[in-house]
Protein backbone atom coordinates (compact mmCIF):
# COMPACT_ATOMS: atom_id res chain seq x y z
CA UNK A 1 0.00 0.00 0.00
CA UNK A 2 2.99 2.16 0.90
CA UNK A 3 4.74 1.47 -2.44
CA UNK A 4 1.50 2.01 -4.48
CA UNK A 5 1.41 5.15 -2.82
CA UNK A 6 4.71 6.29 -3.44
CA UNK A 7 4.53 5.26 -6.80
CA UNK A 8 1.71 7.35 -7.56
CA UNK A 9 2.86 10.31 -6.18
CA UNK A 10 6.15 9.95 -8.73
CA UNK A 11 3.32 9.69 -11.52
CA UNK A 12 1.86 13.15 -9.90
CA UNK A 13 5.21 14.86 -9.47
CA UNK A 14 6.20 13.82 -13.02
CA UNK A 15 3.01 14.95 -14.47
CA UNK A 16 3.95 18.71 -12.50
CA UNK A 17 7.39 18.87 -13.72
CA UNK A 18 6.48 17.87 -17.30
CA UNK A 19 3.76 19.95 -17.55
CA UNK A 20 3.68 20.44 -21.42
CA UNK A 21 1.95 16.93 -21.62
CA UNK A 22 -1.20 17.67 -19.56
CA UNK A 23 -1.42 20.86 -21.54
CA UNK A 24 -1.16 19.60 -24.83
CA UNK A 25 -3.76 17.56 -23.69
CA UNK A 26 -6.38 20.17 -22.39
CA UNK A 27 -5.22 22.18 -26.24
CA UNK A 28 -6.47 18.88 -27.85
CA UNK A 29 -9.43 18.58 -25.96
CA UNK A 30 -10.25 22.51 -26.96
CA UNK A 31 -9.08 22.61 -30.36
CA UNK A 32 -10.76 19.21 -31.50
CA UNK A 33 -13.91 20.49 -29.83
CA UNK A 34 -13.34 23.77 -31.92
CA UNK A 35 -13.61 22.18 -35.37
CA UNK A 36 -16.29 20.02 -33.76
CA UNK A 37 -18.32 23.37 -33.48
CA UNK A 38 -17.27 24.95 -36.84
CA UNK A 39 -18.01 21.71 -38.50
CA UNK A 40 -21.73 21.87 -36.92
CA UNK A 41 -23.29 24.02 -35.35
CA UNK A 42 -26.69 22.59 -32.40
CA UNK A 43 -26.79 18.20 -33.43
CA UNK A 44 -29.40 16.30 -31.98
CA UNK A 45 -29.16 14.00 -29.27
CA UNK A 46 -27.98 10.95 -31.25
CA UNK A 47 -24.78 12.64 -33.04
CA UNK A 48 -23.64 14.88 -29.80
CA UNK A 49 -23.59 11.43 -28.20
CA UNK A 50 -21.59 9.48 -30.65
CA UNK A 51 -19.61 12.86 -31.35
CA UNK A 52 -18.85 12.85 -27.58
CA UNK A 53 -18.07 9.26 -26.92
CA UNK A 54 -15.78 9.25 -30.17
CA UNK A 55 -13.94 12.46 -29.11
CA UNK A 56 -13.43 10.80 -25.55
CA UNK A 57 -11.86 7.40 -27.26
CA UNK A 58 -9.12 9.80 -28.63
CA UNK A 59 -8.80 11.74 -25.99
CA UNK A 60 -7.65 8.51 -24.02
CA UNK A 61 -5.41 7.60 -26.40
CA UNK A 62 -3.63 10.58 -25.99
CA UNK A 63 -3.76 10.68 -22.13
CA UNK A 64 -2.86 7.29 -21.74
CA UNK A 65 -0.15 6.43 -24.65
CA UNK A 66 2.40 8.44 -23.04
CA UNK A 67 1.85 6.26 -19.49
CA UNK A 68 3.81 3.45 -20.33
CA UNK A 69 6.09 4.55 -23.68
CA UNK A 70 7.60 7.10 -21.65
CA UNK A 71 9.32 5.10 -19.14
CA UNK A 72 12.97 4.06 -20.62
CA UNK A 73 14.65 0.81 -20.57
CA UNK A 74 16.84 1.39 -18.09
CA UNK A 75 14.18 3.39 -15.74
CA UNK A 76 11.64 0.13 -16.21
CA UNK A 77 14.97 -2.23 -14.76
CA UNK A 78 15.35 0.32 -11.94
CA UNK A 79 11.20 0.13 -11.43
CA UNK A 80 11.93 -3.77 -11.38
CA UNK A 81 14.39 -3.86 -8.26
CA UNK A 82 12.26 -1.52 -6.11
CA UNK A 83 8.86 -2.65 -6.76
CA UNK A 84 6.76 -5.67 -7.81
CA UNK A 85 4.62 -5.66 -11.30
CA UNK A 86 1.35 -5.47 -9.45
CA UNK A 87 2.03 -2.05 -7.37
CA UNK A 88 3.50 -0.61 -10.99
CA UNK A 89 0.58 -1.58 -12.71
CA UNK A 90 -2.04 -0.43 -9.99
CA UNK A 91 -0.10 2.61 -9.57
CA UNK A 92 -0.61 3.59 -13.61
CA UNK A 93 -4.19 2.29 -13.81
CA UNK A 94 -5.33 4.36 -10.86
CA UNK A 95 -3.24 7.81 -12.30
CA UNK A 96 -4.51 7.27 -15.63
CA UNK A 97 -8.29 6.85 -14.38
CA UNK A 98 -7.93 9.81 -12.42
CA UNK A 99 -6.69 11.77 -15.52
CA UNK A 100 -9.56 10.42 -17.47
CA UNK A 101 -11.97 11.46 -14.62
CA UNK A 102 -10.44 15.18 -15.54
CA UNK A 103 -10.74 14.99 -19.05
CA UNK A 104 -13.92 13.96 -18.98
CA UNK A 105 -15.45 16.34 -17.10
CA UNK A 106 -13.53 18.32 -18.98
CA UNK A 107 -14.44 17.63 -22.50
CA UNK A 108 -18.35 17.27 -21.34
CA UNK A 109 -18.20 21.21 -19.90
CA UNK A 110 -17.38 21.99 -23.28
CA UNK A 111 -19.33 19.59 -25.18
CA UNK A 112 -22.45 21.26 -23.45
CA UNK A 113 -20.92 24.33 -23.48
CA UNK A 114 -20.10 24.59 -27.30
CA UNK A 115 -22.25 22.18 -28.94
CA UNK A 116 -25.41 22.29 -26.68
CA UNK A 117 -27.02 20.53 -24.19
CA UNK A 118 -29.03 17.34 -24.95
CA UNK A 119 -29.17 16.05 -21.42
CA UNK A 120 -32.59 15.68 -19.46
CA UNK A 121 -31.16 13.60 -16.49
CA UNK A 122 -27.70 15.41 -15.82
CA UNK A 123 -26.86 13.85 -12.88
CA UNK A 124 -27.07 9.79 -14.30
CA UNK A 125 -25.25 11.00 -17.65
CA UNK A 126 -22.32 13.24 -15.61
CA UNK A 127 -22.12 9.74 -13.58
CA UNK A 128 -21.97 7.59 -16.82
CA UNK A 129 -19.09 9.83 -18.48
CA UNK A 130 -17.41 9.58 -15.53
CA UNK A 131 -17.67 5.53 -15.74
CA UNK A 132 -16.97 5.57 -19.31
CA UNK A 133 -14.13 7.89 -18.38
CA UNK A 134 -12.34 4.96 -16.04
CA UNK A 135 -13.24 2.16 -18.53
CA UNK A 136 -11.21 3.47 -21.35
CA UNK A 137 -8.31 4.25 -19.52
CA UNK A 138 -8.28 1.02 -17.93
CA UNK A 139 -8.36 -0.94 -21.06
CA UNK A 140 -6.04 1.19 -22.72
CA UNK A 141 -3.29 1.73 -20.04
CA UNK A 142 -3.10 -1.97 -20.31
CA UNK A 143 -2.92 -1.68 -23.80
CA UNK A 144 -0.31 1.62 -23.89
CA UNK A 145 2.55 -1.39 -21.81
CA UNK A 146 1.45 -3.74 -24.71
CA UNK A 147 2.09 -0.95 -27.10
CA UNK A 148 5.85 0.32 -25.08
CA UNK A 149 6.91 -3.36 -24.91
CA UNK A 150 6.71 -3.89 -28.74
CA UNK A 151 8.54 -0.71 -29.32
CA UNK A 152 5.87 0.58 -31.21
CA UNK A 153 3.45 4.07 -31.18
CA UNK A 154 0.28 4.86 -30.12
CA UNK A 155 -1.48 3.99 -34.02
CA UNK A 156 -0.63 0.24 -32.75
CA UNK A 157 -2.67 1.13 -29.31
CA UNK A 158 -5.76 1.93 -31.67
CA UNK A 159 -5.54 -0.95 -33.46
CA UNK A 160 -5.51 -2.95 -30.66
CA UNK A 161 -7.39 -1.18 -28.28
CA UNK A 162 -10.41 -0.27 -30.86
CA UNK A 163 -11.88 -3.91 -31.59
CA UNK A 164 -11.72 -4.51 -27.43
CA UNK A 165 -13.57 -1.35 -26.42
CA UNK A 166 -16.29 -1.68 -29.21
CA UNK A 167 -18.54 -3.57 -26.69
CA UNK A 168 -18.34 -0.77 -23.47
CA UNK A 169 -18.67 1.35 -26.14
CA UNK A 170 -22.07 0.52 -27.46
CA UNK A 171 -22.98 -0.17 -23.84
CA UNK A 172 -22.07 3.45 -22.92
CA UNK A 173 -23.97 5.04 -25.79
CA UNK A 174 -27.03 3.23 -25.16
CA UNK A 175 -27.13 3.60 -21.79
CA UNK A 176 -26.49 7.78 -22.38
CA UNK A 177 -29.22 8.02 -24.89
CA UNK A 178 -32.23 6.76 -22.42
CA UNK A 179 -30.89 9.95 -20.20
CA UNK A 180 -31.60 11.77 -23.48
CA UNK A 181 -35.06 11.42 -23.12
CA UNK A 182 -37.29 11.66 -19.91
CA UNK A 183 -39.28 9.05 -20.69
CA UNK A 184 -36.83 6.60 -21.23
CA UNK A 185 -35.46 4.76 -17.49
CA UNK A 186 -32.28 3.73 -17.82
CA UNK A 187 -31.26 0.23 -17.81
CA UNK A 188 -29.22 -0.19 -14.69
CA UNK A 189 -28.32 -3.80 -14.89
CA UNK A 190 -26.45 -2.50 -18.07
CA UNK A 191 -24.44 -0.33 -16.13
CA UNK A 192 -23.77 -3.00 -13.52
CA UNK A 193 -22.59 -5.13 -16.60
CA UNK A 194 -19.84 -2.15 -17.25
CA UNK A 195 -18.48 -2.34 -13.77
CA UNK A 196 -18.07 -5.80 -13.91
CA UNK A 197 -16.13 -5.86 -17.17
CA UNK A 198 -14.22 -2.92 -15.49
CA UNK A 199 -13.05 -5.60 -12.82
CA UNK A 200 -12.49 -7.85 -15.24
CA UNK A 201 -10.23 -6.06 -16.82
CA UNK A 202 -8.38 -4.93 -13.50
CA UNK A 203 -8.06 -8.35 -12.75
CA UNK A 204 -6.37 -9.37 -16.30
CA UNK A 205 -4.50 -6.75 -16.39
CA UNK A 206 -3.28 -7.66 -12.73
CA UNK A 207 -2.61 -11.59 -14.26
CA UNK A 208 -0.76 -10.95 -17.49
CA UNK A 209 1.46 -7.65 -16.70
CA UNK A 210 4.11 -9.72 -14.82
CA UNK A 211 4.91 -11.36 -17.96
CA UNK A 212 4.98 -8.01 -20.01
CA UNK A 213 6.89 -6.86 -17.13
CA UNK A 214 9.95 -9.40 -17.28
CA UNK A 215 12.17 -8.66 -20.12
CA UNK B 1 -3.85 -45.30 -38.64
CA UNK B 2 -4.36 -45.24 -35.12
CA UNK B 3 -3.71 -41.08 -34.52
CA UNK B 4 -5.85 -40.81 -38.17
CA UNK B 5 -9.05 -41.94 -36.93
CA UNK B 6 -10.52 -38.25 -36.32
CA UNK B 7 -9.45 -37.27 -39.87
CA UNK B 8 -11.67 -40.26 -41.37
CA UNK B 9 -14.18 -39.25 -39.06
CA UNK B 10 -14.06 -35.69 -39.84
CA UNK B 11 -14.42 -36.68 -44.04
CA UNK B 12 -17.21 -39.11 -43.09
CA UNK B 13 -19.48 -36.18 -40.96
CA UNK B 14 -18.56 -33.65 -44.10
CA UNK B 15 -19.92 -36.15 -46.33
CA UNK B 16 -23.10 -37.04 -44.60
CA UNK B 17 -23.10 -33.54 -43.91
CA UNK B 18 -23.46 -32.49 -47.26
CA UNK B 19 -25.53 -35.59 -48.31
CA UNK B 20 -28.28 -35.32 -45.90
CA UNK B 21 -27.89 -31.86 -45.36
CA UNK B 22 -29.05 -31.10 -48.52
CA UNK B 23 -31.06 -34.05 -49.26
CA UNK B 24 -32.62 -34.28 -45.75
CA UNK B 25 -36.01 -33.24 -44.88
CA UNK B 26 -36.81 -29.77 -43.17
CA UNK B 27 -39.64 -28.12 -42.13
CA UNK B 28 -41.18 -25.81 -44.54
CA UNK B 29 -41.48 -22.54 -42.79
CA UNK B 30 -42.12 -19.34 -44.29
CA UNK B 31 -39.65 -16.84 -45.63
CA UNK B 32 -37.29 -19.58 -44.55
CA UNK B 33 -38.18 -22.19 -46.95
CA UNK B 34 -35.45 -24.30 -47.93
CA UNK B 35 -32.65 -21.77 -47.15
CA UNK B 36 -32.92 -23.15 -43.69
CA UNK B 37 -30.35 -26.11 -45.16
CA UNK B 38 -27.90 -23.06 -44.80
CA UNK B 39 -27.78 -23.86 -40.80
CA UNK B 40 -25.35 -27.01 -41.46
CA UNK B 41 -23.13 -24.39 -42.69
CA UNK B 42 -23.29 -20.82 -41.72
CA UNK B 43 -24.12 -21.77 -37.99
CA UNK B 44 -21.00 -24.90 -37.82
CA UNK B 45 -18.71 -22.10 -39.41
CA UNK B 46 -19.08 -19.86 -36.11
CA UNK B 47 -19.14 -23.20 -33.81
CA UNK B 48 -15.85 -24.11 -35.33
CA UNK B 49 -14.21 -20.22 -35.46
CA UNK B 50 -15.36 -20.03 -31.38
CA UNK B 51 -14.15 -23.64 -31.06
CA UNK B 52 -10.59 -22.66 -32.47
CA UNK B 53 -10.06 -19.08 -31.03
CA UNK B 54 -10.18 -20.85 -27.44
CA UNK B 55 -7.67 -23.86 -28.85
CA UNK B 56 -5.77 -20.82 -29.56
CA UNK B 57 -5.99 -18.70 -26.13
CA UNK B 58 -5.47 -22.24 -24.33
CA UNK B 59 -1.88 -22.94 -26.17
CA UNK B 60 -1.49 -19.05 -25.49
CA UNK B 61 -1.48 -19.98 -21.76
CA UNK B 62 0.36 -23.04 -21.94
CA UNK B 63 2.96 -20.79 -23.59
CA UNK B 64 3.25 -18.35 -20.86
CA UNK B 65 2.88 -20.97 -18.62
CA UNK B 66 6.22 -23.21 -20.28
CA UNK B 67 7.80 -20.80 -22.18
CA UNK B 68 7.82 -23.28 -25.20
CA UNK B 69 8.00 -21.39 -28.54
CA UNK B 70 6.25 -24.61 -29.84
CA UNK B 71 2.40 -23.49 -27.98
CA UNK B 72 3.24 -20.24 -29.30
CA UNK B 73 3.13 -21.70 -32.86
CA UNK B 74 0.16 -23.49 -32.16
CA UNK B 75 -1.66 -20.47 -31.17
CA UNK B 76 -0.81 -18.95 -33.97
CA UNK B 77 -1.95 -21.19 -36.33
CA UNK B 78 -5.66 -21.78 -34.91
CA UNK B 79 -6.20 -18.29 -34.63
CA UNK B 80 -5.56 -17.82 -38.27
CA UNK B 81 -7.91 -20.96 -39.17
CA UNK B 82 -10.88 -19.47 -36.81
CA UNK B 83 -10.24 -16.24 -38.70
CA UNK B 84 -10.30 -18.52 -42.09
CA UNK B 85 -13.82 -19.73 -40.51
CA UNK B 86 -15.31 -16.42 -39.34
CA UNK B 87 -14.86 -14.98 -43.03
CA UNK B 88 -16.78 -18.33 -43.95
CA UNK B 89 -19.46 -17.79 -41.55
CA UNK B 90 -19.70 -14.29 -42.78
CA UNK B 91 -19.90 -15.63 -47.02
CA UNK B 92 -22.28 -18.23 -45.80
CA UNK B 93 -24.54 -15.29 -43.55
CA UNK B 94 -24.38 -13.20 -46.44
CA UNK B 95 -25.81 -15.63 -48.43
CA UNK B 96 -28.25 -16.44 -46.80
CA UNK B 97 -29.35 -12.79 -45.54
CA UNK B 98 -29.93 -12.33 -48.89
CA UNK B 99 -33.28 -13.98 -49.37
CA UNK B 100 -34.36 -13.64 -45.77
CA UNK B 101 -33.11 -9.91 -44.71
CA UNK B 102 -32.65 -7.93 -47.28
CA UNK B 103 -35.34 -6.00 -48.87
CA UNK B 104 -36.67 -7.32 -51.98
CA UNK B 105 -37.92 -4.03 -53.13
CA UNK B 106 -34.60 -2.53 -53.46
CA UNK B 107 -31.25 -3.56 -54.83
CA UNK B 108 -29.36 -5.77 -52.59
CA UNK B 109 -26.48 -3.37 -52.00
CA UNK B 110 -28.90 -1.01 -49.94
CA UNK B 111 -30.02 -3.14 -47.47
CA UNK B 112 -26.23 -4.00 -46.31
CA UNK B 113 -25.83 -1.22 -44.00
CA UNK B 114 -29.18 -1.76 -42.05
CA UNK B 115 -28.16 -6.12 -42.41
CA UNK B 116 -24.62 -4.93 -41.08
CA UNK B 117 -26.11 -3.25 -37.91
CA UNK B 118 -27.23 -6.56 -36.44
CA UNK B 119 -25.21 -6.94 -32.88
CA UNK B 120 -24.72 -10.62 -33.58
CA UNK B 121 -22.37 -9.31 -37.02
CA UNK B 122 -21.03 -6.72 -34.80
CA UNK B 123 -19.90 -8.98 -32.84
CA UNK B 124 -18.22 -11.46 -34.65
CA UNK B 125 -16.96 -8.46 -36.82
CA UNK B 126 -15.33 -7.57 -33.23
CA UNK B 127 -13.98 -11.09 -32.88
CA UNK B 128 -12.18 -10.96 -36.16
CA UNK B 129 -10.48 -7.59 -36.11
CA UNK B 130 -9.35 -8.22 -32.73
CA UNK B 131 -7.07 -11.32 -34.69
CA UNK B 132 -6.51 -9.23 -37.39
CA UNK B 133 -4.29 -6.70 -34.40
CA UNK B 134 -3.03 -9.82 -32.85
CA UNK B 135 -1.73 -10.87 -36.00
CA UNK B 136 -0.59 -7.13 -37.18
CA UNK B 137 1.29 -7.01 -33.59
CA UNK B 138 3.03 -10.44 -33.72
CA UNK B 139 4.51 -9.34 -37.08
CA UNK B 140 5.15 -5.77 -35.40
CA UNK B 141 7.78 -7.27 -33.12
CA UNK B 142 11.15 -8.97 -34.28
CA UNK B 143 12.62 -10.65 -31.42
CA UNK B 144 11.54 -13.97 -31.80
CA UNK B 145 10.58 -14.85 -27.67
CA UNK B 146 8.98 -11.24 -26.84
CA UNK B 147 7.14 -11.56 -29.66
CA UNK B 148 5.44 -14.93 -28.63
CA UNK B 149 4.83 -13.39 -25.11
CA UNK B 150 3.52 -10.27 -25.90
CA UNK B 151 1.32 -11.79 -28.52
CA UNK B 152 0.04 -14.48 -26.33
CA UNK B 153 -0.67 -11.35 -23.71
CA UNK B 154 -2.81 -10.14 -25.87
CA UNK B 155 -4.54 -13.02 -27.16
CA UNK B 156 -5.87 -13.97 -23.51
CA UNK B 157 -6.41 -9.91 -22.37
CA UNK B 158 -8.43 -9.82 -25.49
CA UNK B 159 -10.34 -13.42 -25.49
CA UNK B 160 -10.99 -12.70 -22.01
CA UNK B 161 -12.67 -9.47 -22.48
CA UNK B 162 -14.41 -9.81 -25.75
CA UNK B 163 -15.57 -13.12 -25.45
CA UNK B 164 -17.91 -12.34 -22.58
CA UNK B 165 -19.26 -9.01 -24.12
CA UNK B 166 -20.42 -10.94 -27.53
CA UNK B 167 -22.07 -13.19 -25.40
CA UNK B 168 -23.36 -10.56 -23.35
CA UNK B 169 -24.26 -7.96 -25.93
CA UNK B 170 -26.60 -9.94 -28.11
CA UNK B 171 -28.99 -10.29 -25.30
CA UNK B 172 -29.05 -6.47 -24.22
CA UNK B 173 -29.23 -4.87 -28.07
CA UNK B 174 -32.18 -5.85 -30.71
CA UNK B 175 -31.91 -7.87 -33.02
CA UNK B 176 -32.95 -9.84 -36.56
CA UNK B 177 -31.05 -12.63 -35.54
CA UNK B 178 -32.40 -16.28 -34.36
CA UNK B 179 -32.34 -16.97 -30.73
CA UNK B 180 -33.26 -13.53 -29.38
CA UNK B 181 -33.69 -14.77 -25.96
CA UNK B 182 -31.81 -16.82 -24.50
CA UNK B 183 -28.52 -18.35 -26.25
CA UNK B 184 -27.25 -15.85 -28.79
CA UNK B 185 -26.82 -18.04 -31.52
CA UNK B 186 -29.64 -20.44 -31.71
CA UNK B 187 -32.18 -21.85 -29.19
CA UNK B 188 -31.75 -25.74 -30.83
CA UNK B 189 -34.09 -26.79 -28.66
CA UNK B 190 -36.82 -25.50 -29.80
CA UNK B 191 -35.68 -23.55 -33.36
CA UNK B 192 -35.14 -26.70 -34.98
CA UNK B 193 -36.58 -29.91 -35.37
CA UNK B 194 -35.35 -33.35 -34.35
CA UNK B 195 -34.82 -34.83 -37.63
CA UNK B 196 -32.28 -31.17 -38.39
CA UNK B 197 -30.54 -31.51 -34.92
CA UNK B 198 -29.54 -35.30 -36.52
CA UNK B 199 -27.42 -33.44 -39.25
CA UNK B 200 -26.33 -30.27 -37.43
CA UNK B 201 -24.57 -31.81 -34.21
CA UNK B 202 -22.29 -34.23 -36.53
CA UNK B 203 -21.99 -30.86 -39.30
CA UNK B 204 -20.13 -29.07 -35.82
CA UNK B 205 -18.17 -32.07 -34.95
CA UNK B 206 -17.10 -32.54 -38.83
CA UNK B 207 -16.29 -28.82 -39.51
CA UNK B 208 -14.79 -28.31 -35.98
CA UNK B 209 -12.40 -31.67 -36.84
CA UNK B 210 -11.49 -30.13 -40.60
CA UNK B 211 -10.49 -26.73 -39.42
CA UNK B 212 -8.18 -29.12 -36.50
CA UNK B 213 -7.18 -30.95 -39.18
CA UNK B 214 -6.02 -28.11 -41.71
CA UNK B 215 -4.40 -26.33 -38.40
CA UNK B 216 -1.97 -29.83 -37.94
CA UNK B 217 -0.50 -29.63 -41.13
CA UNK B 218 0.27 -25.59 -40.91
CA UNK B 219 2.05 -26.82 -38.00
CA UNK B 220 3.43 -29.17 -38.73
CA UNK B 221 5.17 -27.16 -41.76
CA UNK B 222 6.04 -24.32 -39.78
CA UNK B 223 7.82 -26.72 -37.41
CA UNK B 224 9.53 -28.01 -40.15
CA UNK B 225 10.29 -24.59 -41.23
CA UNK B 226 11.57 -23.32 -37.62
CA UNK B 227 13.70 -26.68 -36.68
CA UNK B 228 16.35 -24.78 -35.56
CA UNK B 229 14.51 -22.11 -33.24
CA UNK B 230 12.51 -25.62 -31.43
CA UNK B 231 15.75 -28.00 -30.52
Amino acid sequence: MNRLSKLLYKEFLLETRQQYSFYGLLLYIGTTLFVLFMAIDQPDAAIWNGLFWVNLLFICINAVAKSFLQESRGRMLYFYTLTSATDFLLAKLLFNALLMLLMSSISLFLFTLLLGNPMQKAVPFIGLVLLGGISLSLVFSFLAAIAAKAQQNAAIMAILGFPVIIPQLVLLMRLSSTTFSPLLSIPWTSAALLVALDALIVLMSVILFPFLWKD
Amino acid sequence: MNKNWWKILSAVLLVYTIVAGLLGPVPALPLLEETIRNLYFHVCMWFAMMILFTVSVVYSIQYLRTLDLRFDIYARHFAVTAIVMGLLGYATGAIWASYTWADPNKPLVNSFSTIARDPKLIGAAIALLVYFAYLILRDAILDIDKRARISAVYNIFAYAILFPAIWILPRILPSLHPGNDGNPALDVKNDISSSMRLVFYPAIIGWTLLGVWITTLKIRLQLLADKKLIA
